[in-house]
């Protein structure tokens, strides 16, 4: 694994490849829009049986994440659910595994769109989170004070190399905010060039692609695709 | 027997009845019957002959007769050439075509009130099969007449319209059937698909009537070493359409059409009435293009495949082929739009877009003249199109799983399909099929009294938007920018997502410049000034047949034939000998040259597309192992083209046959052809609902690939009935790794490697195929670190040194600003 260090406002954090932010200081590691349940919720709604597997894909790629990290604290920053009936439609193996991760340590669901009322199924409910010179919520406030860690855009990218074009997932962060990428399994993205997500940051900012391994490209470019 | 009110007409014309006509008209009263005749045969009559008949011998109570054609321009057409006749011979019916293009009003006054004669496309009709009244709308049904049903048995839409059939079988079993079909290699394969049951189908041949005449385009100047458009020869093709009355060109592909084209109103010093014609562009567009060709205001057009089939418009008395024609078929009912009276030569004119294809069009024009047409059988009606069948069989009202499995097996395709494949379909469209029971509260389709009904009646409206069996890439709407402008077409989405503004490109004959994106629309304006991006909205990919790459290679093994070939031709082969070698029979050339930053390496194998497709997965797979880092590759009938980052200087290892097969399923199952199958396969089943235009969320945080469906698939629940349908689909496309070894045996050891200063003649063409298949390995990573690190730079943001031991990441240091 090959990951990014970076600082925010001080504090020396880690862009990890699977799109988690490691922040080794603290011990806190964070994700972003896990939209668990979403089949099951589209399925509900009478549309389309998506394979019933991507809550467990995503917590088998949360659980290696805190395997290998051993985080103090969790913090999943909003959207963790894909709507407020999920919590409780959970199966027995899923709560059985999310639980084993869990334990033993501190787990914060901050709110988020999809799922803005407390999940009952343990951990702490929060809208946002103060920690040091950082706050983490869900959706970026377009005059928030330095230090915020948001998620909710789903930041995606493309490059051209030579190699033909790459788009993946990726971290946006700017000397002021940072941007998660979605870590959830059935999540799309939106592109870095949205006017939405070019508005937030400054002319220094930069993507950091997830993948294998991530990689830093600006995230304003010759190149617009 | 002709009615003599019929004998009667027919002698007003001056005509008299084709010989087969007759015979449809006695075999009226057979379950099934397929006609064989070539374009301009009277084949439309000859089928609507019997219910003109029935028709004129007393009144009939709503639809009698139901006629299916893959186009919906061909519904039109054959309307206003049916309306004619019924008229003269004092028949009061009614005859209407229902398309998606008809008129809702239209549409909704046909189910209440059918007309005698409905004249339809697969899927409109399995959208009125879907609908609870349909035993009533097709109450009166006596005859069904599917025409061009060569075409439909090809592709999936035929699997479909056959599953349809079977369901109007059972609700009107007295139901017959007939087929028209061109010339086709195998007839009594294309009467088994059509018939009810086996063996139910008679075949009746019309006289193929006298051997076209085509020839070679000869032009001053020689065709490019590579190249697909044919603008070389815009100046010679501009004189014949002088000299003709009317003119089709024909062009493979969408760009290609633009720019020819483009080039042809460049020599088109007296302005001339020359339109273009393709799928890509708006319905307004061409619209205006088939009235003024009906009307016979046009003297060429150029067109793609839209064009391709029998639609009778106009006097058309020249064909022009530009670029090969990729399959003798083909070849043989595009000249059949030319004189399109049968006991006439038909006038055809081949155009090569370049060197290769010369040699490419030499062996068609021989098996032309063979009378040896090409083709291949496809396998068993594939379960993708049967889900979607059950699904809208459900949407119509409650079904018993035993009477629907008997009338699946009456359709040709599914005739021997087993009752666990059927089950498997059933509990896909019920519950998912997942192997992990997840959805038992919320079933598509439940089961209630033994019989299965959809769980939400409302989900029929989504069902239903659903239908089809056609996968298109998505594609973005064009029009011009400002309030009301005005839509010129699409171009894939793909393409779209490359352009940044200024950018310039040709639609509907026009160069335009790129202005924004907006709301799922790419906004233009005019700039004629412009030289233009090429437009890479791709069209059909079509395959070479096996047949004619063998003809094609002994021609090229064989310099004594190449007397048959223009000069420049003969030239060119000899000059490849030169720089390189020529192909031999067991033996394999190899060469290897540098283009635009990448190594190449050509494998010219003539195997055939499917061989070389595999061999592309399997020499890829090793070159990753061995640190080759390959990009990506292409296969052609030829010829195997791989690029990556490094040079190959031993292709011999990589052929060896030891082995081959290890770890090969991992590769596959990894690999981007795979993922796109599975794609087209999850559309058409209904797990994923089509991108309808208007309907498309703007934020795209909502929607996710199908890639991501497909891995966790593979991952969770690899025996999915899905993942069976793909893996049976990207067998048909991938040949038997039998066939490669055995290949690969017999020039073992006799691989000859030619390091070339630059591409070579024959490898040139290769660099413009279609169908690349990327390689998501290591030099993807590789060239993105390179591209990522010169990024930076630019950018003014250096990357810092990285603390020691990790060597990938990049540390940047932030700037503050005041």
């Amino acid at each position: 694994m090959t990951d990014t260090p970076f600082t925010l406002c001080g504090a020396s954090l880690t862009a990890r490849p699977s799109g988690a932010l490691w922040w080794a200081e603290a011990g806190i590691l964070c994700v972003a829009d896990l939209h668990l349940g979403r089949s099951e919720r589209m399925a509900r709604r009478g549309g389309t049986l998506l394979p019933p597997y991507e809550t467990r894909a995503t917590l088998d790629r949360l659980e290696a994440e805190i395997a290998a990290l051993d985080p103090r604290s969790v913090i999943c920053l909003g959207d963790s659910f894909d709507d407020q009936r999920v919590p409780d439609a959970l199966d027995e193996p899923v709560r059985w595994q999310l639980g084993t991760m869990m334990s033993g340590r501190r787990w914060i669901w901050v709110a988020g769109n999809h799922d803005p009322q407390a999940p009952d199924i343990g951990g702490t409910a929060m809208e946002e989170v103060a920690r040091g010179p950082l706050t983490f919520r869900h959706i970026a406030l377009p005059r928030a004070a330095a230090g915020e860690v948001s998620g909710h855009y789903h930041p995606k990218t493309r490059v051209r190399t030579r190699a033909g074009a790459v788009a993946r997932p990726c971290f946006v962060h700017d000397s002021r905010r940072l941007i998660l990428p979605a870590f959830g399994t059935y999540t799309g993205g939106l592109n870095c060039t949205s006017d939405a997500l070019q508005t937030l940051f400054e002319d220094d900012a930069v993507c950091i692609l997830t993948g294998n391994a991530t990689t830093t490209v600006p995230l304003r470019r010759r190149e617009s695709a | 027997m002709l009615p003599e009110r019929f004998a009667e007409w027919f002698a007003a014309r001056g005509w008299s009845p084709h010989p087969h006509q007759l015979a449809l008209l006695d075999r009226a009263a057979a379950p099934a019957t397929l006609l064989v005749a070539p374009t301009g045969g009277g084949k439309t009559l000859a089928g609507f002959l019997p219910t003109l008949v029935e028709l004129a011998s007393g009144a009939h109570r709503g639809m009698h007769t139901l006629y299916v054609s893959p186009l919906k321009a061909l519904a039109a057409d054959i309307r206003r050439n049916l309306q004619a006749p019924a008229d003269e011979l004092g028949l009061d019916i009614r005859i209407e075509d229902r398309t998606g293009d008809t008129r809702a009003a239209a549409r909704a006054r046909q189910r209440v009130d059918p007309p005698q004669i409905l004249l339809t496309t697969p899927e409109s009709l399995a959208l009125l099969l879907s609908y609870e009244d349909a035993p009533r709308i097709f109450a009166g049904l006596r005859r069904v007449v599917v025409d061009e049903i060569h075409a439909l048995a090809e592709g999936k839409r035929g699997d479909q319209l056959m599953l349809g059939l079977s369901r109007l079988q059972a609700l009107r079993p007295g139901l017959r059937r007939v087929g028209l079909s061109a010339t086709v290699e195998n007839p009594p394969r294309l009467a088994e698909f059509l018939a009810p049951a086996r063996g139910a189908c008679g075949i009746i041949h019309a006289d193929p009537g006298p051997d076209p005449n085509i020839a070679l385009l000869e032009t001053p100047e020689p065709p490019p070493w590579a190249g697909a458009g044919g603008r070389y020869a815009a100046a010679a093709v501009m004189d014949r359409i002088r000299a003709a009355r009317t003119t089709l060109v024909f062009i493979n592909t969408r760009a290609q059409a633009e720019l020819f084209f483009q080039a042809l109103w460049a020599e088109n010093h007296e302005a001339l009435p020359i339109a273009i014609h393709h799928g890509s562009l708006a319905r307004e567009a061409r619209e205006k293009v088939e009235r003024a060709m009906v009307a016979g205001d046009l003297k060429a057009i150029v067109c793609t495949g839209s064009l391709d089939l029998g639609i009778d418009w106009g006097d058309v008395d020249l064909v022009i082929q530009i670029g090969a024609p990729k399959n003798v078929k083909r070849l043989v009912q595009r000249i059949g739009r030319a004189n399109h009276r049968y006991d006439e030569p038909s006038r055809a004119l081949l155009v090569p877009a370049n060197r290769f294809e010369v040699i490419e069009c030499r062996a068609a024009l021989e098996a032309v003249y063979a009378r040896d047409l090409d083709g291949d059988g496809r396998g068993d009606g594939p379960l993708d199109v049967l889900c979607q069948h059950i699904l809208l069989t459900a949407c119509a009202g409650p079904f018993d799983a035993d009477t629907l499995y008997h009338e699946v097996r009456g359709a040709g395709p599914y005739r021997d399909l087993g009752r666990a494949d059927f089950d498997d379909c059933v509990a896909f469209c019920a519950t998912g099929g997942y192997a992990l029971r997840a959805y038992d509260r919320w079933q598509r389709l439940k089961r209630t009294d033994g019989r299965w009904h959809l769980r939400d009646p409302r989900t029929a409206r989504n069902l239903r938007m659903n239908i089809g069996t056609i996968v298109e890439t998505e594609t973005l709407a064009v029009r011009m920018r400002g309030r009301g402008g005005a839509p010129l077409g699409e171009v894939e989405e793909a393409f779209a997502a490359t352009l940044t503004p200024g950018d310039t490109f040709l639609i509907g004959g026009q160069t335009v410049r790129y202005e924004r994106l907006r709301e799922m629309v790419v906004e233009v304006t005019r700039k004629p000034d412009r030289q233009p991006m090429i437009a890479v909205f791709s069209g059909v990919k079509m395959a070479t047949s096996v047949e004619l790459a063998h003809r094609v290679v002994s021609m090229l093994s064989d310099p004594a034939r190449w007397h048959d070939l223009p000069a420049h031709t003969a030239e060119w082969l000899q000059l490849q000998a030169r720089i390189s070698a020529l192909p031999r029979p067991d033996r394999l050339l190899a060469e290897t040259f540098e283009r635009a930053g990448l190594d190449h390496l050509c494998l010219y194998t003539f195997a055939g597309r499917n061989a070389n497709q595999t061999l592309g997965l399997l020499v890829t797979r090793r070159m990753e192992d061995a640190g080759l880092d390959p990009v990506g590759f292409v296969s052609t009938d030829y010829a195997l083209l791989i690029w990556g980052l490094r040079r190959v200087t031993d292709p011999a290892a990589l052929l060896r046959p030891e082995n081959l097969r290890a770890g090969l399923d991992t590769w596959l199952s990894e690999n981007a052809v795979m993922k796109r199958t599975f794609r087209t396969a999850a559309v058409i089943a209904g797990l994923i609902e089509r991108n309808i235009p208007g309907r498309r969320k703007t934020g795209r945080q909502a929607t996710f690939s199908s890639d991501i469906l497909y891995d966790t698939l593979r991952k969770y629940d690899p025996d999915h009935l899905l993942m069976r349908i793909t893996r049976a689909e990207a067998a048909r496309g991938l040949v038997d790794y039998g066939r490669i070894e055995e290949m690969l045996r017999r020039i073992e050891g006799r691989v000859d490697l030619v390091a070339a200063p630059h591409v070579t003649p024959l490898a040139a063409p290769l660099l413009l195929e279609m169908g690349k298949v990327p390689i998501k390995g290591a030099a993807q990573q590789t060239a993105l670190e390179t591209e990522a690190g010169q990024l930076m730079q630019e950018a003014g943001l250096t990357p810092e040194a990285k603390p020691a031991g990790d060597q990938f990441s990049r540390h940047v240091t932030s700037r503050h600003h005041s």
